[in-house]
């Protein structure tokens, strides 16, 4: 059995190596998303955001409101390529 | 891509917060079309069946999945009001369009006014094997017993004694289910009392200053270690404990779901008693953003009464702005108020107060 801790389930990353990514020198957000895909699967963040937030704040000693987001763009959850242009999906 | 007939006010959300909302925005005459993720009305409230506290314009006394029925029926019966269930919306766009998927189809809806009430999502805690089946939110449990009929498993070990964890517990128990552990990492007990001395009286331990080390299984939960923390959240050495389970709740706290806001380009700022980031907004929770409103849980968590009552002032506002129910604004208005303040008063009020009072702070810096 893995011991691992997993901090993104969508993208299956376990926390130490978004920490290893930390310690490289990714140290916003954004960074850290673009270099491990980490908030960007089916959920979109909503599990992983608080928890990259808490990390980025201990390894930088800031307050976790001084840590800024990654932008939130739409949609919000995943949907059918056939919705978006209109296919009817029963056809 | 489709378009939906324009509406005065969207509302994004069907519970508390959205149908009171989307009520008293349409008893002012204006028209209201509210979309719910869910294929029912109601949000977090049809599956409370505790009674609620407050005041009576509240429903004290009356079970949340009542409540749920009657404002449910109010809002379908409504002659301005809409609904749209089965639908999310998926984001918000420059010009003011509000994408939305409809029972698996796009449309997009451009309103006059906006309300936010989509409500929270639950946090989750990390420690080894976090992922493993087995281990769920709180509120996901509920969701399972008392509007699927399904129990989750046999065993269930809770994290958390705030009001979620400890009437959780208590529903788990009344479906037959062991509870033999809450295990909390405050130092007291957050629930209100009259909940946790129920567990305690069922005889449930309630271990305070501990947390979860690690959870333990091969394909699914069947063990986890627990251990003491000091007040620096250290473990205690030698304190640590196995605990048999196959399930594990995990009740601690809420997130504000505020995606919508952010695209909006609403002024956000991140304040810790609401949970995380909220919108800035003034005293009828218009963003910084106008005809941009928010209500409920997504605004700041709270509970579902306070919810009920902001969904009302937003509503209110909303239509006031369209121009509608300009002669009744300013008392219904002020009714509202006074009633949000008297729920917000006394200890459980506390945590609150000191959030809003942080959020008039932030609003004068961004002013």
């Amino acid at each position: 059995m893995s011991e691992k801790t997993i901090i993104c389930r969508c993208e299956d990353l376990s926390v130490e190596e978004i920490r290893d990514w930390i310690d490289k020198g990714y140290r916003s957000f954004d960074e850290i998303k673009r270099i491990s895909r980490i908030g960007m699967g089916a959920c979109q963040g909503r599990t992983c955001r608080r928890h990259l937030v808490m990390e980025l704040a201990r390894a930088s000693g800031k307050d976790p409101s001084e840590i800024d987001l990654a932008t939130f763009r739409p949609p919000t959850k995943p949907i059918n390529f056939g919705a978006i242009a209109g296919v009817d999906q029963d056809a | 891509m489709s378009s939906i007939d324009n509406t005065d006010i969207l509302i994004i959300g069907g519970g508390p917060a959205g149908l009171k909302a989307a009520l008293s925005a349409a008893d002012q005459g204006a028209r209201a079309t509210l979309v719910e993720r869910d294929p029912h009305l109601g949000g977090q409230l049809i599956k409370q069946t505790h009674m609620f506290f407050g005041s009576k314009e509240q429903y004290a006394s009356e079970r949340g999945f009542k409540i749920a029925e009657t404002l449910s029926l109010a809002v379908t019966n409504h002659p301005n009001i809409r609904v749209l269930s089965n639908t999310t919306a998926l984001g918000y766009y420059e010009d003011k369009a509000i994408a939305l998927e409809v029972d698996k189809r796009f449309f997009v809806v451009k309103p006059e006014a906006l309300i936010l009430a989509a409500g929270a999502q639950e946090n989750t805690l990390m420690f080894p094997n976090c992922d493993l089946p087995g281990i769920y939110g709180a509120g996901a449990v509920q969701t399972l017993m008392n509007v699927h009929g399904v129990v989750p498993g046999e065993r269930v070990a809770m994290v958390g004694a705030g009001n979620i964890g400890v009437i959780v517990s208590y529903q788990l128990l009344q479906a037959g289910i062991k509870v033999p552990a809450i295990i909390e990492a405050m130092p007291h007990i957050g629930a209100y009392h009259v909940h946790a001395s129920k567990v305690r009286r069922m005889g449930v331990p309630i271990y305070t200053s501990h947390t979860v080390l690690a959870a333990h299984g091969r394909d699914c939960l069947e063990k986890i270690t627990f251990a003491e923390i000091d007040h620096n959240r250290q473990t205690v050495s030698g304190s640590e404990k196995e605990l048999e389970v196959d399930v594990l709740c995990i009740a601690v706290g809420l997130t504000p779901l505020t995606e919508i806001l952010f695209q909006a380009g609403c002024k956000m700022v991140y304040i810790t008693e609401f949970g995380g980031h909220v919108a800035l907004r003034n005293e009828t929770l218009e963003t910084s953003i106008k005809n941009v409103f928010v209500a409920g849980d997504a605004g700041g968590i709270e509970e579902a009464s306070s919810a009920m009552v902001e969904g009302s002032i937003a509503g209110l506002t909303a239509a006031a702005n369209l121009g509608h129910g300009l002669d009744s604004y300013a008392v219904k208005l002020s009714e509202a108020q006074k009633e949000l303040a008297n729920l917000r008063r006394g200890p459980t009020g506390e945590k609150t107060r000191s959030g809003l009072q942080r959020l008039s702070l932030a609003g004068e810096v961004a002013s």
